[in-house]
């Protein structure tokens, strides 16, 4: 009996231990993608890497105007995806009573979280490229300006796909915190939308803030819905417009010019540039940039979610 | 008796009190102007979700709108097979992908194999390490180890995944190279190599979630019962929870299925028809990113490739029904 049991915890502890090497090879490996990364990327990484434009048919200069092409993206997704996630996710949460239509809604926004993206890319081209910006171009007789490949169409079909993040991140907020915060305020006298804004919202804020900064990350990294929306190889100019109102001139990011992309940009140098040997050192610099703004989201994202839910531990 | 009825009338009258606020007993306080402002506030927020759902619905829609025209033009046989003449007047069936030569040739059989070439591999892959770093997070690993490695294992999962196809492509294709010889550079091979990262972060988070949300008190009592650590955890938490950790093997599966970037840069886009692991594939996905670039509006290669985008979303969307539906019984028994 004591032999048996002895010969289990052998045989046990073979199969934890093992379990244990394998997280560790799995750790290992990550660390060695990382490191691999940072030792290639950072010897080119400079402010003029980061400033310039490509130069020298991609084989000199920087990533300048693909960075700028990706914070412009990124700015009009979240314009779009976050106010429309975030009332959304407040009707759902706050208004809607439990019925087949707020479950139908719940149910397809978490299957939308797992449609490819890809499908996305195709959604943009029919619906926002074919569809809507043709529709503009003969209302407004624009000739061709908007049935086209676009920084615009390339943002809200981003901002659909980032649209499950911020609506779920947000309920998830809402719904900490506690019922007996709102039935105080009802007590109080305070009306529905009262409510809302004075007590539920200043609590939910760290949580929203989360969703956003996780679309974002999530918008700056994806590539394949924006291959066929508007991200080009090279262009000699940012998408900018001057808007001049009584003489006095703003620059503008112009959402009908197409856009240079970072994440685009690592592919394309990667696979389809004239000597990708030669540009090896820029794909790695843009690709240490890349890692670096996500991780740097993410990381802000996960302590956000960390001391929010402590706050909302403590109450 | 009647004075008790009276009170109970007024009282019933002033009720909802908690349901609706805006229109409560103290509702003659409450000014017509803020009634209004509640009454647009709530028809705001109520047009938001419905703009919410619109938008889902119009990918469905414009999903299969473009999708089903296509079998306008091309029969759904054309879609399996094409009948080839052959030299003595035969027909052969030939399944080949072939959209933009002078006779078209719309098989898709040769992407569903090498979009399911890329995806069971790296599914299998990601199963064994991904069910064995959840384990070790959840049941093995100090909590104080556990609270630092979650978070960075999460992090993983945010790696852009064109970073990874063009790892794969700079780094693993040629370590593949020297040490496995394949028939092809670039291979199916590769590129589940390439999706196991982005499946890993997801199973194990998941599987972590799952056994975490195990009662303590199975542990004690197997515990109590003399069993061992090991024991414990592959005879009470692992059955316990079965469900939840297969569902997060379906939802990695529907990811590998629905990546883009990384079967675009490291499977080597030929559309062979093999099931050789270390040959070229094209998966659908890939199809889709390559091609749709070129492709005129309106021509049958550009329905086709919408009519793959039906299919890819099909076969997610019940991946991620079926794990919704696993985990939801699961909460429930967990309740219980």
């Amino acid at each position: 009996m004591e032999l048996a049991r002895k010969k289990r915890d052998i045989f046990g502890s073979i199969f934890i231990n093992g379990i244990r090497l394998f997280f560790f090879i799995l750790v290992f490996v990550l660390v060695l993608i990382l490191s691999k990364i940072i030792y290639e990327g950072i010897g080119i990484i400079s402010l003029e890497f980061i400033f310039d434009a490509p130069r020298n048919n991609m084989m000199d200069g920087g990533i300048g105007p693909a960075i700028f092409g990706t914070l412009a993206v990124t700015f009009i997704m979240i314009l779009m995806a976050v106010p429309l996630g975030v009332f959304a996710a407040i009707y759902l949460n706050e208004y809607a009573k439990d019925t087949f239509l707020t479950r139908v809604i719940r149910t397809s926004v978490n299957n939308l979280a797992g449609v490819p993206s890809i499908v996305f890319g195709l959604f943009g081209l029919g619906f926002f490229i074919f569809f809507i910006g043709k529709n503009i171009d003969e209302v407004l007789q624009t000739g061709l300006l908007f049935g086209q490949p676009c920084l615009l169409w390339a943002s809200s079909t981003l901002a659909v796909l980032v649209l499950p993040i911020v609506i779920v991140s947000t309920l998830e907020a809402l719904n900490a915190v506690p019922k007996t915060h709102r039935d105080a305020s009802y007590g109080l006298g305070a009306t529905k939308w009262q409510t809302i804004r004075n007590v539920v919202l200043p609590q939910a804020r760290p949580g929203i803030l989360t969703g956003t900064i996780l679309a974002i990350s999530r918008g700056a990294g994806e590539t394949a819905p924006v291959l066929f929306l508007g991200a080009a190889f090279f262009l000699p100019n940012l998408p900018i417009a001057d808007i001049c109102i009584g003489g006095y001139c703003i620059s503008m990011i112009n959402p009908a010019e197409q856009f240079m992309y970072l994440a685009y940009h690592i592919f394309i140098l990667a696979t389809q540039s004239s000597n990708p040997t030669l540009t090896l050192p820029i794909q790695y610099g843009a690709t240490l940039v890349l890692i670096a703004i996500t991780f740097l989201l993410n990381v802000t994202a996960i302590i956000f979610r960390y001391r929010f839910r402590k706050i909302i531990g403590r109450i | 008796m009647n004075d008790l009825n009276k009170t109970y009338d007024v009282g019933k009258s002033d009720s909802p009190v908690l349901e609706e606020p805006a229109i409560s007993n103290f509702g003659k306080k409450i000014s017509l102007s803020t009634r209004i402002k509640e009454k647009l506030l709530y028809y705001f927020f109520a047009l938001n979700g419905i703009m919410a759902v619109v938008f889902i619905a119009l990918i469905f829609i414009f999903l299969f709108k473009e999708g089903f025209k296509a079998l306008d033009h091309i029969h759904v046989s054309d879609f399996i097979y094409y009948n080839q003449q052959q030299a003595n007047n035969t027909l052969q069936k030939v399944y080949e992908w072939y959209p933009t030569s002078s006779i078209e040739r719309y098989s898709l059989i040769p992407l569903i194999l090498g979009s399911l070439l890329t995806a069971i591999p790296a599914t299998i892959i990601s199963t064994i390490f991904g069910i064995a770093a959840g384990i070790y997070l959840a049941e093995i690993a100090h909590p104080k180890v556990r609270e630092f490695l979650k978070p960075a294992i999460e992090l993983f999962a945010g790696i852009p995944t064109v970073v990874l196809g063009f790892l794969m492509l700079v780094v693993g294709a040629t370590l593949i190279n020297d040490f496995l010889n394949p028939a092809n550079r670039l291979n199916a091979f590769l590129a589940s190599l390439g999706l196991s990262f982005v499946i890993i972060p997801i199973i194990a988070s998941l599987t972590e979630d799952s056994l975490h949300s195990i009662p303590n008190e199975l542990r004690m009592a197997s515990y109590g019962l003399g069993a061992t650590k090991w024991q414990t955890i592959s005879r009470v938490i692992l059955p316990a929870a079965f469900s939840g950790v297969s569902a997060s093997v379906i939802l990695g599966f529907g990811r590998a299925i629905g990546e883009t970037m990384i079967v675009l840069m490291a499977a080597g886009n030929a559309a062979n028809l093999t099931t050789d692991l270390f040959r070229s594939v094209r998966t659908m996905t890939a199809t889709i990113a390559a091609e749709m670039g070129e492709v005129s509006q309106g021509s049958n290669h550009y329905y086709a490739l919408f009519f793959i985008g039906i299919v890819l979303f099909t076969i997610t969307f019940f991946l991620n029904l079926i794990a919704e539906v696993i985990i939801n019984k699961m909460r429930k028994k967990n309740r219980l």
